[in-house]
């Protein structure tokens, strides 16, 4: 890094003292249905270019649109988990530009009546929530894929027609952090809700950033900037960041922020200007005639609640105030629905909720790491959750130590053996009886005299020493509370 | 004039053909044969059609003999030669909605129309001549050619759906099917003296229009008697899920409809419809409609509806703003014609700029205009709202009335030619377009003839979903009239 980028990277830290980044996203999330949006071709990723069509998906003349049932039930879940207004009528609107992988001349997307308003998305921020409103979701349709190769392009249709939600934030996340934040959570939240699959890599959640800074203390927003392609959440700091320092530059030399839109490169680090506002299209919007408004009756709200599980910002809330979890236990609980039920099936066949802490550690680091040794994820876990509660209350309870505990999850993961059987079957209960562990006590003193006196003079150290010896005598099976508190009865100290 | 040789089987009615091909008096493939000479023989002269599919209407003729041969069901229209207009599409058949941006375009699929009437055994013969995107009122303005009237070769059969009423009146083919998006249906069928149903927004799918303005297209049948566009209508009348705008409300027995005459019937007669503008002949073969179905026991009344001076702007905003948007798809990239080009821009304008015939690109101009940002409101949506009014004004009368008789155009066949303004052009649908802003039915039966033998077309326009009624009403204007079997005299 050179001095010079050293030093505007310092004035950059400085200026964000004086001013405000406003950012406002844009994200695309590709509904989990099996045909698409408007007709009944299917929505698989990776199949033979163009081979996902039909006469409405290639736009032939003639060809009509019927909407999709199952995207407007994956949408409003969205809404309804977003505590959003849901219109009872909302509308299709046409959205015209020509481009070649929109078969049509123009998009069916949603404008002035969108399905969803007024909704919010909390974000996990350390140990906190924020809340961040979200002005409007509504339902829309891909388009196809311009593929370059040389002078000549080809166009895919295969994404064409495939339904998406567009989620609309409030300007109202002020770092690039925050951003970032704002996209895993609503990645989260739709894998949560099995509205989409959200896969990045295939291009399943796509961002705009819609970028501007201000003066601390002012209300108006300045110049926007629109940044497109930025499709992972590290790419979405990245060149969120990078913005904000070249508008603060800008901003520095004495220069204006001009309202355009830009591209996004990861590999470079940089963006490029894609075009300006006189550039952009008038996309001529009206209610799409070919299809009547989307109506959504109480009928269909009230299955919606019904099956609408806690969401991951509830349960992450609940996990620190009610069961006493770390932040950071608790985040990476509700990173995915799977692992949150896992751990609530854990905690419910627990007896006491104050086991709570005791098995998120199990669940973490050591079922965790046995899936991840598998490759298996926590839905694919050969052990059941009331089979790992089981376990930690044997610990718990003192039958075992957690040393061999850890043994006992081994086998049991291994065998899906019941740790109790395992525990009686290999005969490794833990001893707590002090009337069978005084004799052992006795025996090792006796047999370590020396080491007894020196104890005794003032070799503190010593201690660990005899409790190793019991351990030895018991096949580590002596209970160490019982154990210490016998030693040091009997050492006289 | 002369009555057709009764012989021949030229002007058959539908049910006539479907009876004997059923009945083995004649064969599907001499019914086919015949019409197949018969366009050979006039086509030239008329223009009616764009395309005729001679091998495909005899291998769908063999497949009816043989099913008959077999004992097997020959369907409702088994054998019965039909027409398509041109932007109903159909598979393996060119289909070019008369533009020259879709010439030679050959569809992988067939229409909801085209599906119905080949399912109920229909031979599709061709596919007739049209405006260019259904965009016309005298088939001039088709890409290819114009058609002429059978009455007076000097005329337009009017148009949009031009060449399928010429074809139905000229007796080359039994029916045929146009499209109706403000008149195209009616005006030409009352121009070339056949008669020309348009159901309800939403009775008939629109799975394979090629759309001109999606709110108001509808499909519906042109046949030279009331019960033969009874007949077409039974069989593409229907649900269809492909279309979200297609009704699902049972259809009726529309035949059963045919006789029940009008002892009773209440029909209105709107005063706006009868301004100074209308020609006398036309006026007085309406007024001589109005004597016989009072004759007949019709209740009589004239009714208002206030709102009809709006319908023409209204429709030449909402229109034009659905084509614009409509025909956005045709950019040279996946079917039709290609210009040359260096670049993705010059291709779509150049593609364009040659595909596209000047009236389209009129309504291209101007509907997109009319959705400009900022403008919608004052354009499109005003328009949409007075189409509300013009609802609310044939709620109102059919509050009263059961049926609306108007005539269907001010003025008998014109000219080629003669009509040179567009907008002078527009004003020969002024009667028909308030029918499709509302969603009504509308029905066009001859009423009878100018003095110079040009037909007269009565307009009937109906509740919504009451075809029944039209067919009912218009069945008795038929029968009243009776000019059913009187034909043009040089296509005999």
């Amino acid at each position: 890094m050179s001095a010079e980028q050293k030093l505007s990277e310092r004035s950059v830290a400085e200026m964000l003292l004086d001013w405000e980044p406003v950012i406002g996203l844009e994200v695309h999330v590709q509904l989990a249905t099996s045909s698409k949006a408007f007709s009944p071709s299917g929505t698989a990723f990776g199949e033979p270019p163009n081979s996902l069509t039909d006469p409405t998906v290639l736009g032939l003349p003639g060809a009509l649109p019927a909407f999709n049932r199952h995207a407007l039930e994956l949408a409003l879940r969205l809404g309804v988990a977003t505590s959003s207004q849901i219109r009872a009528k909302s509308r299709f609107a046409r959205k015209h530009y020509f481009y070649p992988d929109l078969p049509k001349g123009y998009q069916i997307s949603q404008y002035d009546e969108p399905l969803c308003e007024h909704g919010h998305l909390d974000l996990i921020v350390g140990a906190e929530l924020k809340r961040v409103r979200l002005q409007r979701i509504h339902l829309e349709e891909d388009a196809g894929k311009n593929l370059h190769a040389g002078t000549v392009s080809h166009v895919d249709l295969n994404r064409a027609g495939v339904p998406l939600v567009e989620v609309v934030s409030e300007p109202e996340l002020t770092s690039a952090e925050e951003a970032a934040e704002f996209m895993r959570a609503l990645h989260r939240l739709v894998r949560w809700l099995d509205i989409s699959e959200a896969d990045m890599e295939k291009g399943q959640l796509r961002c705009d950033a819609n970028v501007s800074i201000r003066m601390r203390g002012e209300d108006r927003l300045g110049t926007r900037t629109e940044l497109k392609n930025i499709n992972s959440f590290r790419f979405v700091q990245h060149a969120v960041e990078h913005e904000i320092a070249r508008q603060l530059r800008i901003i520095d030399a004495g220069g204006r922020i001009e309202r355009e839109t830009r591209l996004w490169d990861e590999t470079l680090g940089q963006s490029a200007p894609l075009r300006s506002k006189e550039e952009a299209n008038d996309y001529r919007y009206f209610p799409d005639p070919d299809l009547p408004p989307v109506m959504v009756d109480g009928g269909m709200m009230g299955g919606i609640l019904k099956t609408l599980p806690e969401l991951p910002a509830v349960r992450f809330a609940r996990y620190q105030k009610e069961l006493g979890l770390s932040p950071d236990d608790a985040r990476l609980l509700v990173s995915e629905r799977g692992l949150a039920d896992y751990f609530d099936a854990c905690v419910a066949a627990h007896p006491s909720q104050r086991g709570a802490r005791n098995l998120a550690n199990w669940m973490l680091t050591e079922l965790l790491g046995a899936l991840n040794a598998e490759g298996k994820s926590i839905t694919e876990s050969p052990m059941p959750a009331p089979t790992l509660s089981a376990l930690v209350v044997l610990v718990e309870n003192g039958t075992i130590s957690g040393k061999i505990g850890k043994e006992i999850f081994e086998e049991s993961f291994r065998t899906g053996e019941p740790p109790l059987a395992i525990v009686e079957r290999r005969g490794v209960q833990q001893i707590s009886d002090e009337a069978v562990l005084a004799p052992v006590v006795d025996k090792v003193i006796a047999a370590n005299a020396k080491q007894a006196k020196d104890y005794q003079s003032g070799k503190d150290g010593l201690f660990g020493f005899f409790v190793g010896q019991v351990m030895k005598e018991t096949q580590g099976r002596a209970n160490p509370v019982v154990a210490n508190d016998l030693l040091r009865k009997k050492l006289g100290r | 004039m002369s009555v057709a040789d009764p012989k021949g089987l030229a002007y058959w009615t539908v049910a006539d053909t479907a009876r004997r091909v059923a009945a083995g008096e004649v064969t599907a493939e001499d019914v086919v044969e015949q019409t197949l000479a018969r366009i050979t023989e006039h086509d030239a002269t008329l223009g009616a059609f764009l395309e005729v599919d001679a091998s495909g209407a005899r291998a769908a003729a063999r497949l009816v003999d043989q099913k008959r041969a077999a004992g097997a069901p020959i369907g409702p229209l088994g054998g019965v030669p039909i027409a398509l207009k041109d932007n109903l599409v159909t598979k393996g058949l060119v289909t070019t909605a008369g533009s020259k941006i879709l010439a030679g375009w050959v569809p992988p699929y067939d229409g909801a129309a085209a599906e119905r009437l080949r399912a109920a055994g229909a031979i599709l013969v061709g596919k007739t001549n049209l405006d260019e995107f259904g965009m016309g009122s005298s088939t001039e303005r088709s890409a290819y050619k114009p058609a002429k009237n059978p009455w007076d070769t000097s005329r337009v059969p009017g148009g949009s759906s031009g060449g399928s009423a010429a074809a139905v009146a000229a007796g080359l083919c039994a029916a045929s099917l146009g499209t109706d998006t403000g008149g195209s249906i009616r005006q030409p069928a009352a121009l070339c003296g056949v008669v020309g149903l348009k159901p309800t927004y939403g009775r008939v799918s629109r799975w394979g229009v090629i759309a001109f303005a999606s709110s108001l297209d509808q499909v519906g049948p042109l046949a030279r008697t009331v019960a033969d566009a009874a007949a077409l209508l039974q069989v593409l009348a229907g649900h269809d899920p492909r279309d979200a705008t297609s009704l699902t409300a049972p259809v009726p027995d529309y035949g059963a409809a045919l006789a029940g005459g009008v002892a009773g019937v209440k029909v209105g007669v709107p005063k706006e419809y009868f301004g100074p503008g209308i020609d006398a002949d036309v006026r007085a073969a309406i007024d001589q409609v109005i004597h016989q179905l009072r004759d007949a026991g019709a209740a009589i009344s004239e009714v208002s509806l206030p709102h009809t001076g709006l319908a023409l702007p209204a429709y030449y905003l909402v229109a034009p703003a659905e084509a614009s948007s409509n025909l956005a798809r045709y950019d040279g990239l996946r079917y039709g014609a290609r210009a040359d080009a260096p670049d993705l821009l010059q291709t779509y304008m150049r593609s364009r700029g040659a595909g596209f015939g000047p009236e389209v690109k009129r309504r291209i101009m101007l509907g997109t205009y009319a959705l400009r940002s900022g403008y919608y409101d004052a354009y499109y949506r005003k328009a949409q709202q007075v189409r509300t009014l013009i609802k609310r004004d044939f709620d109102a009368a059919f509050r009263e009335v059961d049926v609306l008789l108007t005539p269907t155009t001010p003025a008998p066949a014109f000219p080629l030619g003669s009509v040179s303004s567009p907008l002078d052009m527009y004003l020969a649908d002024v009667f028909t377009l308030a029918c499709n802003l509302a969603g009504l039915p509308g029905l066009s039966v001859p009423a009878g003839f100018t003095p110079a033998g040009l037909p007269i077309g009565a307009q009937l326009l109906g509740k919504p979903l009451d075809e029944a009624m039209l067919l009912r009403v218009g069945s008795a204007i038929e029968g009243a009239v009776g000019l059913a079997d009187r034909h043009p005299e040089a296509f005999a």
